[in-house]
């Protein structure tokens, strides 16, 4: 029996173009912008300037809180400046551009392929060689990941749940890592249960991808305490909530962290980090990135240096189609719209989906029929036409107590919604003042 | 090339079904009864479900047009549902005055002055229906017969009138003439109005519907099974005074405005208790008025009063929520 969520999802189309494409090593750019805020939580502090030399794997901004962490240089060569740009985000943000100089590592770093499966270190050890690799989330949300592993007092942590789902469409960089670096991603995983200290991890796999699934179950009967759960296809099933609900049947409690219910979710993507961290050195300065689109010569899925240009990425999948209308750094349902080719791949860059004219538009919005449908598919439980009501009018006290601040901004409602409404548009309006309200009156 | 972007918040794609694609599924589903009805009662059907369509689309399209001074909506499908069903909801041999009469309470009324799709509160067709059953009520209950029908006569009172009737003169229900058979119901060979006559084929528009994820299976069933399980307790007690329960659910108009009019989604509420709810009050009005109010029929008026209530089953009865609480 395929496990799902309890409560609502859509299953748009999945559109994995470029599922059966191997990962390939992306050419070295010739410069790179490396913004130091590339993750959840303070910006990292630059500790280079104009004109330093730097190496592969050198740290270049140093982590300034807990809640931060450390930026690598993810080539070799001289920083040309440390200034402002813009990222996906399409606001300024600090960083360090760097002109590409032959490819020099720093020496620590085990370039091979070789895998190292024997664990020489204990919990406290990997998690703070973690936080030094400057490991973040790499689902998407970038949360720095040593905070993950650290519990608050009183709370225990009981399983890690693996992060294999990539519910979002197009997407297929998990899945690539997945089949390619499959006993680099279960070392990756022993790592992350020891600095936790849990004796059970589920690795949650959507039915869409049968290769990976067959492949992770056969593989991880060799490594204890892992297991398989094949999900059946439903989104967002990735969404940290969705997918301890669909493994685990708990609910995490509104407004509470996925460990209230004993549990902590990271990603393929990032266990295979943490193994590169701990059993190569290595700290995180690449990760896969899929390039995808209906109109894209050759979709495909890129190692890929951070701070490399989009625009490099879209030129060695074949350049941008004639009529592309929009370009988006993610997914379909959950990924931001950019505006220019410039902006760099940073940790949280997952793919890179080019739509066409055709597709870039939204239909016209008409009259709310009260058809449910927004409140059949939220996640969540919420009522969405109400939330947007309650956002679009400014009643936020309302809309608080309709739990406004549950919503996980999954895009559901809007995807499903045939009068073509913009509910998630002032849903979000209205968390963000919801947000704000309750900071103001907590101090 | 940057500024020919579209650059818009998530999410990107859409599940590209709409409003009037549904709206057409209803009308699809309408079809077979209106067939039936065609059938049934021949060319004086064609011409009441024409003169319905005709002026609910040019009441809508007038109205936006000249008097809120919007852009008119009528191809979005609704006007086309509300025009169908209130030729479902009428004689077939009524005046055609009278039908324009409807379609202006129904779009004027009952729909825009409300202020158009997804604002109104009641279900439009039938409150051009309840307008003209009060207004015309000799025309709207003479029922012509049907051409299977092997009597004279040019116009016949339907079961429920005829049960309502001998009732009310202290004729026990066993006695009662010319009751149509049970499997006559069903299959729609009896009289009533354009588009209630078959069960049957009612049914079957539901099931499309419900399989086309149009509406979903708690307002029909919940109404129909309030019906049958008061009918039959009643029954029970005495079935000389009280019909069958059976006769009370393939008769009048219960299965028309179970499966097409109560579930209106704009009308009803949106979840599935509230949906349950609802149509539990709806079950219960329309039997209480079949057997002991006024009218032979209460499904209308039942409907009606429940749509008032779906604001309130809105707001009070919320959706499992995630996380508890």
């Amino acid at each position: 029996m395929l496990k799902t969520f309890k409560i609502g999802g859509v299953h748009p189309p999945e559109n994995k173009l470029s599922k059966d494409k191997k990962i390939e090593v992306l050419p070295l750019p010739k410069t790179v912008f490396i913004p130091v805020a590339q993750h959840i939580g303070a910006p990292a502090t630059p500790v280079v300037k104009r004109g330093d030399e730097v190496k592969v794997g050198q740290v270049i901004a140093q982590s300034s809180s807990f809640v931060s962490t450390n930026i690598h240089s993810s080539v070799s060569g001289k920083v040309k400046k440390v200034d402002f740009a813009a990222d996906s985000s399409g606001y300024p943000k600090q960083g360090i551009f760097i002109d590409v100089e032959g490819d020099e590592w720093v020496e620590q770093i085990d370039r091979s392929n070789d895998l190292v499966k024997e664990i020489s270190i204990d919990g406290p050890e990997i998690i703070k060689k973690i936080q030094e690799a400057g490991i973040v989330g790499l689902g998407g949300a970038t949360f720095p990941t040593h905070v993950k592993l650290v519990p608050p007092k009183g709370m225990k942590a009981e399983v890690l749940l693996i992060n294999g789902v990539e519910c979002e469409p197009y997407l297929t960089s998990d899945h690539r890592l997945m089949l390619e670096k499959t006993e680099e991603i279960l070392v990756g995983i022993q790592l992350l249960m020891k600095a936790m200290n849990v004796d059970k991890a589920v690795i949650g796999i959507e039915n869409n991808k049968p290769d990976a699934i067959k492949l992770l179950i056969q593989k991880c009967k060799s490594y204890n305490g892992i297991r398989v759960q094949a999900l059946k296809v439903q989104y967002p099933q990735g969404g940290e909530k969705q997918l301890i609900n669909a493994v685990t049947g708990k609910e995490v409690p509104s407004g509470g962290l996925p460990i209230a219910v004993g549990a902590v979710v990271s990603n393929v993507g990032t266990a295979f980090a943490v193994y590169e961290a701990i059993q190569k050195n290595k700290p995180l300065i690449e990760r896969v990135v899929t390039i995808t689109g209906k109109g894209v010569e050759k979709p495909s899925n890129f190692m890929v240096r951070i701070g490399t240009a989009t625009s490099e990425l879209v030129e060695a999948a074949g350049g941008v189609p004639e009529n592309t209308g929009k370009i988006i750094s993610g997914g379909p349902m959950m990924g931001r719209a950019i505006r220019t080719l410039d902006v760099p791949v940073t940790k949280g860059t997952s793919g890179i989906l080019l739509m066409k004219n055709e597709e870039a538009n939204r239909g016209e919005c008409i009259s709310c029929i009260r058809c449910s449908r927004c409140t059949a598919v939220c996640p969540m439980g919420l009522e969405p036409y109400l939330l947007m009501t309650l956002g679009e009018k400014q009643i936020f006290d309302r809309a608080e107590n309709e739990r406004i601040m549950d919503c996980i901004e999954c895009g559901s409602c809007s995807y499903t919604c045939p009068s073509n409404r913009p509910l998630l548009d002032y849903i979000r309006f209205g968390k963000g003042k919801v947000g704000a309200i309750m900071r103001s009156r907590k101090k | 090339m940057s500024n020919l972007l579209t650059v818009s918040p998530s999410p990107h794609v859409h599940s590209s079904d709409s409003t009037q694609k549904i709206m057409y599924r209803v009308v699809y589903a309408m079809i077979p009864a209106m067939a039936w009805g065609i059938f049934m009662f021949g060319f004086d059907a064609i011409r009441v479900g024409l003169i319905a369509i005709i002026s609910c689309l040019a009441f809508e399209y007038l109205i936006q047009k000249y008097l809120m001074k919007v852009k008119p909506t009528v191809t979005d499908g609704s006007a086309l549902i509300t025009g169908i069903l209130l030729a479902f909801n009428v004689p077939s041999n009524i005046p055609w005055w009278i039908i324009v009469i409807g379609a202006m309470a129904a779009m004027g009324i009952g729909k825009l002055s409300f202020g158009g799709l997804g604002a109104n509160i009641f279900n439009p067709a039938l409150v051009g229906r309840v307008f003209l059953l009060i207004s015309f009520p000799v025309q709207m209950t003479s029922w012509p017969v049907n051409r299977l029908a092997e009597v004279d006569t040019v116009t016949s009172a339907t079961p429920l009138g005829l049960i309502k009737e001998g009732i009310s003169n202290g004729i026990p229900v066993s006695q009662i003439q010319g009751l149509p058979q049970i499997s006559d119901m069903f299959l729609g060979i009896g009289g009533g109005s354009l588009g209630e006559i078959s069960a049957l084929l009612l049914i079957l528009g539901g099931l499309y519907m419900i399989w086309k994820k149009v509406i979903t299976w708690q307002i029909p069933v919940s109404i129909l099974l309030t019906v049958l399980v008061v009918s039959g307790a009643f029954w029970m007690v005495n079935p000389e005074i009280y019909v069958n329960p059976v006769i009370h659910l393939f008769t009048g108009g219960l299965m028309l405005g179970a499966i097409f009019m109560a579930t209106d989604m704009v009308t009803s509420p949106m979840s599935p208790k509230g949906q349950i709810i609802y149509g539990i009050g709806i079950g219960l009005i329309t039997i209480s008025i079949r057997m002991f109010g006024a009218y032979p029929e209460g499904i209308s008026f039942a409907i009606l009063i429940m749509n008032a209530a779906t604001p309130l089953l809105n707001m009070y009865i919320k959706p499992k929520r995630f996380g508890g609480k």
